[in-house]
């Protein structure tokens, strides 16, 4: 692959709306490492909800229009969020497969789009980035990264190389956390159960700070926690890498 | 007002319940960590998997061509085989049998088609007497209850509970219950007699070998071995998508089946039949009828839901499924519970038997993961959610806000401004950034977690401001 000097950057929805600060941190590391980045306009949800809801026709439209932004320069696509990664990376190919005017642009995208850690450590080939932390973490592997995407070593990597940062474990890490979509407001009973085995298992691992490589588990944990009068935070793996040493 | 779909109320219900909980992560939690093992023990479990998948593709591809020759080699052996369509169908062959032959006693070793097809209820209203003889199923038998796992039935019992039915109901002593040895040792003498007095004995079929004729059940209690030979006469249920071409297929199987299902290498008992007592033999059914169920599959087949029939009933989707940990197999209410029920039942009784199953998943895909065969469940659970929206089921508040979002998504100048509605209108509500209640549709979530108020300016008005500024 010839040297990559310019990226683009998809901040996600729940970080556009959410956690403006988690988006600005990636910028700032991704701009730290040398590159050049670009947020193209008008993106806004890549149409998972839509798709996990089961409305096909709608999720296929954000994904066109999603397709039509990001290929318009051809720099790789990084995401902040496995989840969205795994929409982008294997559900468009499938969603537009069908359309003679999409699907080989989004086969295009899908080749050059990579979850954050999964850009800085398979891609860039880093094995540590430069940052500086205190207190103790644990890391919550979300589903879609996890098992669409295999990012797990690659956030932990990258925590185990932040200077003052001691990583825990933390027992069912790859666990299902409850959130799943619409499924935290259409199932409440169910997803409020999961929820409480994941927020028993954080207390127990007596880490002071959850990352996470996705905001949707991120804010329904942190949610939770607030909840409890936990005082465990939560936070995104860029906003711990985005601080400068 | 409880909008919460009837999973939902049930699935909460179960949660509440400790000892319910306790038992289910006990055993989950045990089941797993066996499969673990025994899968790490192969030289390539991954490759012995892909293999495995691609027979059982094979056998569906060509499925009309393996059965015939399946049925061929029965009846060569001397069995007889007969085609259930429906439920009712297999029901009313089994009944007919058992009248025929004026049977009074049926016993039954573990079958979930036996349970789909409610065959039990049948035998019973045509006055035969029916004995589960698993240990799990005669105690879900005993105490009128229903199993919660395809193959722990009573995964939801405890000992204690199990000790307390065979006093009250089999006037268990003490020492008859003093612990687990003691209470398989009582039930064994009770189920002993019954085997020895039974007419006929019904058993469900792992595998069914098309090139031998051959029917395969796998189990742990030997309680199968003597259904299908201690009684005169044996009648095997076999869902028509249960068929291994050749004994090498069936093998490969056999090395997944239990190593997935408890961790063992082998069940206790692999137990192969092929035909019924031959000439000369001195024990074995005289008689072998195999009942060969369609009950949907056939339409199943043809459509996107076909993978699930791949499924070789290990259970290590329930036993990974997070969901299903925290609920239990109740609160499914269907005969097959878990990542797998979710996706059979509406596909073989219709989305409008099962509706909320497709939807009681976040899509986590653990389930994908641990499947020895690799079906993908969360692709059919979506596809199942696509249907329903264009069945019209589910709440009018979903497909609205879906749509509406959808619409707002595609327009980025009345995404921005709805954004900042949003923001205006959760300001007033929100403490450090955070609502700890919100109406409904919302109160779902603020149930058990707070909602975050969304940033007074998003990402996009900061970077539009970084980007000027330079």
């Amino acid at each position: 692959m010839s040297r990559i000097t310019r990226v683009q950057l998809f901040v996600t929805c729940l970080v556009d709306a959410f956690a403006p600060r988690t988006g600005l941190a990636v910028v700032d590391l991704l701009e730290r490492l040398g590159l050049e980045v670009e947020c193209p306009d008008g993106l806004t949800c890549c149409g998972q909800p839509q798709l996990n809801g089961g409305f096909a026709m709608e999720a296929a439209a954000l994904a066109r229009r999603t397709v039509d932004l990001l290929t318009v320069d051809d720099a790789p696509v990084i995401v902040p969020s496995g989840s969205c990664t795994d929409m982008i990376v294997h559900q468009y190919p499938r969603l537009l497969a069908d359309d003679a005017r999409y699907a080989e642009r989004a086969r295009q995208l899908a080749s050059r789009c990579y979850e954050l850690s999964q850009f800085l450590v398979d891609v860039l080939g880093l094995e540590v980035v430069d940052a500086r932390g205190t207190g103790h973490v644990a890391y919550h592997a979300s589903c879609h990264g996890l098992r669409g995407l295999g990012v797990r070593r690659q956030p932990e990597q990258l925590l185990d190389g932040v200077d003052g940062l001691t990583r825990v474990p933390l027992s069912e890490a790859d666990v299902c956390c409850g959130f799943g979509g619409l499924f935290a407001v259409k199932m409440p009973g169910v997803s409020g159960a999961m929820l409480q085995r994941k927020l028993d298992a954080i207390e127990a691992s007596g880490a002071d700070t959850i990352v996470v490589t996705d905001l949707s588990c991120g804010l329904h944990i942190a949610g939770g926690l607030r909840r409890r009068g936990s005082r465990v935070r939560v936070v995104h793996l860029a906003d711990v890498l985005g601080a400068e040493p | 007002m409880s909008q919460a779909p009837a999973f939902d109320r049930r699935a909460a219900a179960a949660a509440a319940d400790a000892k319910l909980g306790e038992a289910l992560r006990f055993t989950t939690g045990r089941l797993q960590a066996g499969r673990a093992a025994a899968l790490a023990e192969l030289p390539d479990a991954d490759a012995l998997r892909d293999h495995a998948r691609r027979v059982r593709a094979h056998t569906l591809r060509h499925l009309g061509r393996y059965l015939d020759q399946f049925a061929v080699q029965v009846e060569a052996l001397g069995g007889t085989v007969h085609w259930a369509t429906t439920a009712a169908d297999a029901v009313a062959v089994v009944v007919e049998i058992a009248t025929r032959r004026a049977a009074r006693l049926v016993v039954k070793s573990k079958s979930m088609l036996s349970e789909e097809i409610e065959l039990n209820h049948a035998l019973e209203q045509a006055g035969i007497r029916v004995v589960e003889t698993d240990l799990g199923e005669f105690i879900v038998q005993l105490a009128r209850d229903r199993p919660s796992h395809i193959i722990t039935p009573i995964v939801h019992w405890t000992r204690e509970d199990v000790a307390v039915l065979f006093r009250q109901r089999l006037g268990a002593a003490e020492q008859d219950v003093a612990d687990i040895p003691a209470m398989t040792a009582f039930a064994r003498r009770l189920l002993r007699r019954e085997f020895l007095a039974a007419d006929i004995g019904v058993s469900g079929v792992n595998f069914g070998v098309a090139s031998t004729g051959s029917i395969v059940t796998v189990t742990n209690e030997g309680n199968g071995r003597l259904t299908t030979t201690t009684p005169p006469l044996h009648v095997a249920l076999m869902g028509i998508e249960r068929i291994v071409p050749t004994v090498d297929d069936l093998e490969v199987m056999l090395r997944l089946l239990a190593r997935s299902a408890t961790g063992q290498k082998l069940s206790v008992y692999t137990n192969i039949v092929t035909g019924p007592r031959r000439d000369g033999e001195v024990d074995g059914p005289r008689e072998l009828h195999v009942v060969l169920v369609d009950n949907g599959r056939s339409t199943l087949l043809a459509g996107e839901l076909a993978e699930i029939l791949y499924c070789i009933r290990c259970g290590a989707c329930l036993n990974i499924c997070p969901v299903y940990q925290r609920v239990g197999g109740h609160t499914y209410d269907s005969v097959y519970p878990g990542p797998l029920g979710s996706v059979l039942t509406p596909g073989l009784h219709g989305l409008a038997a099962a509706p909320d199953l497709p939807q009681a998943s976040t899509l986590c895909g653990a389930c994908r993961d641990v499947c020895p065969v690799r079906i993908d469940i969360p692709r059919m659970l979506v596809a199942l959610r696509t249907s329903s929206v264009q069945q019209g089921l589910g709440p009018g508040w979903i497909r609205l806000g879906v749509k509406a979002h959808a619409w707002l998504a595609s327009r980025p100048r009345a995404y921005r401004a709805a954004l900042r509605a949003v923001g205006v209108a959760s300001a007033p509500l929100a403490r450090q950034g955070w609502m700890a209640r919100l109406p409904w549709p919302l109160s779902g979530w603020t149930a058990h977690r707070d909602f975050p108020a969304p940033a007074r300016r998003p990402f996009s008005a900061l970077w539009a401001e970084r980007r000027r500024a330079r």
